[in-house]
């Protein structure tokens, strides 16, 4: 369609190697793209020195040490992020607890058991959740999980499991449980897609030869499809840790924002995130807003380490595929 | 023959946990956008669409402002974001042995993964302590990296999917290589690369925490983009967590029209590809 006059009729009797570099046009697209790709580099290079030069101060006054601080008083100008750093942990670990069971039992379903016109919309479906913005579930959260769980779960939870410290004492509303159960639902899809890309990698022939030596269908996903597509679910768990330690919104609106750590799970605590989000815009003092930038660099760090292995792992079965952009 | 039955009856009574895990998945998606509904839908008016919100306390009051916001903002973050992805995808796969490439990719993942509230420090250090003001460019900036890693990845895998035949036959007609690549390959993977770009911007358009110390939000009609500007989900976000009732009706209602376009914008994404390619499932 384009009729642009193409300006190659005197290229044909030279040599290959100057066809391709001698043409404008040919210098100038490969210009633009090598500074398209060239960008992506140097913003992350950019990203780290900026986060380091913000957190610097910080950084010379507490050094490691900061890990270990578990005072954070803008006040008197103290700042350690232990309890952020249990609270991020803890919260992503029991999100992962709840979402990985369900999430594998729905990836396994869909990949093995389910009919073929159920499949499609299912996984459709499931993948929507991952489109809804955190701030959408923080909303929802807050006005419709949090009533749901202080007056029918936390409860029944107490007098149950009541002899555990982890469900003693007073129920709020805001809590570790509360943040941890929305973000199971919030990474329950990511881990599911990856980890059906995963199963749809594996060899029909696998499960063949275990359906041949009389296996039942749960039996032939034991023992040959999953130990086949271990590292590569792994790897699925992992990203969807990833995602779960660097939540911000959602946990902010429903973790209850207490600078400690308890035993119980109904009280409530803290994330790196979510300090950054709340006290960023209000912090005055140099240290202070050091402090939280030094907290931003060592939630980089951690998601960079966490979502590094799970690469490594994906990539080691399902190939490129799977661990393309598909989470998004 | 005792022992077999048992075995039948575990794999059946699997599938039977693993059906309770569908249902248990698919819940929470039906219960968020029923609530949305039930409660979002009765303050929808025209007057929300057009109106600026009221003072504290008085019902009424829309938010026009904070879609207005959030066109502005993610219309200028795709134009940074968009080009640049889309540049960098079509180098990675038309270059694919270069070094440059592979440590791009590399890049593109960890950045993939990094939190977006990290992104939001970093261009509230690039650019709001430099100039010194919180401004709805520098929350475009930060939203513009977050789309630059995802459309990378899809206009990368896309054009690497266009067959070789047809790089070659236009190359063989005489055709120069950019040329070949945009007028061939590029139109050939535009469809997906099309998909990819608009679930980039409705990913990002629902982000909410590249943008508290960067546009900050604001309740006013604002064009400027070197001033704070309001946008939808800090708009939630700040209804939201207020004290008062009718602040509580708007979040729903707020939520309501952001989900919409964010849902509206990836369903029609995943549908024109699936039509087109039949590769995204």
């Amino acid at each position: 369609m384009t009729t642009v006059a193409a300006p190659e009729t005197a290229a044909p009797e030279r040599e290959p190697a100057s066809l391709e570099g001698s043409r404008v046009g040919d210098r100038l697209f490969k210009g633009l793209l090598t500074a398209a790709a060239l960008a992506v580099p140097v913003l992350m290079g950019f990203l780290v020195y900026e986060l380091y030069t913000g957190a610097k101060i910080a950084m010379v006054r507490y050094g490691l040490g900061f890990i270990w601080g578990s005072t954070w008083d803008p006040v008197a100008e103290q700042f350690g992020a232990l309890p952020l750093i249990v609270g991020t942990l803890l919260s992503s670990f029991l999100a992962l607890c709840i979402a990985v069971p369900l999430s594998l039992g729905v990836a396994i379903y869909l990949t093995e058991f389910a009919p073929r016109a159920v499949r499609q919309p299912v996984a459709f479906v499931i993948e929507l959740l991952a489109a809804i913005p955190s701030v959408v579930y923080g909303l929802w959260g807050i006005f419709v999980l949090i009533p749901v769980l202080k007056k029918f779960v936390f409860p029944f939870l107490r007098d149950t499991l009541g002899f555990l410290p982890f469900f003693q004492g007073p129920i709020y509303g805001p809590s570790m449980l509360a943040a941890s159960i929305i973000l199971a639902i919030m990474i329950m899809p990511f881990i599911m897609s990856v980890s059906r890309e995963v199963l749809l990698a594996v060899p029909g022939s696998q499960r063949e030869a275990a359906l041949a030596l009389g296996a039942t269908r749960w039996e032939a996903v034991t023992s040959a499809i999953l130990p086949y597509a271990r590292s590569g679910i792994i790897g699925a768990v992992i990203l969807g840790l990833g995602r779960a330690l660097g939540e911000t919104m959602a946990v902010t609106m429903l973790i209850g924002n207490r600078n400690e750590i308890s035993a119980s799970l109904f009280a409530p605590g803290y994330t790196m995130a979510a300090v950054i989000a709340n006290e960023f815009t209000e912090a005055v003092g140099d240290l202070h807003l050091a402090s939280l930038a030094y907290v931003a660099f060592l939630l980089f760090a951690v998601t960079v380490i966490v979502n590094g292995g799970a690469r490594l792992l994906i990539w080691r079965v399902g190939g490129q595929r799977a661990a393309g952009g598909r989470g998004a | 023959m005792n022992r077999r039955v048992l075995r039948r009856w575990v794999s059946n009574a699997m599938v039977g946990l693993m059906i309770a895990a569908v249902v248990t998945a698919v819940l929470p998606l039906l219960f968020i956008l029923l609530d949305l509904l039930l409660k979002g839908a009765g303050s929808l008016s025209f007057d929300f669409f057009t109106r600026m919100p009221v003072p504290a306390g008085e019902t009424g009051g829309g938010v026009a402002h904070a879609i207005v916001g959030t066109l502005i903002i993610v219309g200028i973050a795709s134009l940074i974001g968009l080009p640049l992805g889309i540049g960098a995808g079509i180098f990675c796969a038309e270059y694919p042995g270069n070094r440059l490439a592979t440590t791009t990719r590399f890049v593109a993942d960890v950045m993939n993964g990094t939190p977006s509230i990290v992104v939001g420090v970093f261009a509230w250090a690039l650019i709001v302590t430099r100039t010194k003001q919180f401004s709805a460019l520098a929350g475009s900036c930060a939203l513009a990296m977050l789309m630059v890693p995802m459309v990378m990845r899809t206009t990368e895998e896309l054009v690497k999917l266009v067959p070789h035949s047809l790089r070659e036959a236009a190359l063989a007609l005489g055709y120069s290589r950019w040329r070949t690549s945009l007028a061939i390959v590029l139109r050939t993977a535009l469809p997906g690369i099309v998909t990819g770009s608009l679930l980039a911007v409705a990913r990002v358009a629902g982000e909410t925490a590249p943008l508290l110390f960067t546009a900050l939000g604001s309740q006013f009609m604002n064009f400027n983009v070197t001033e704070p500007m309001a946008a939808l989900p800090l708009t939630v976000f700040n209804y939201a967590i207020g004290p008062y009732e009718e602040w509580h009706q708007l979040a729903w209602a707020t939520a309501l029209v952001l989900i919409l376009v964010v849902l509206v914008l990836s369903i029609a994404a995943r549908l024109a590809t699936r039509r087109r390619f039949g590769i995204n499932g």
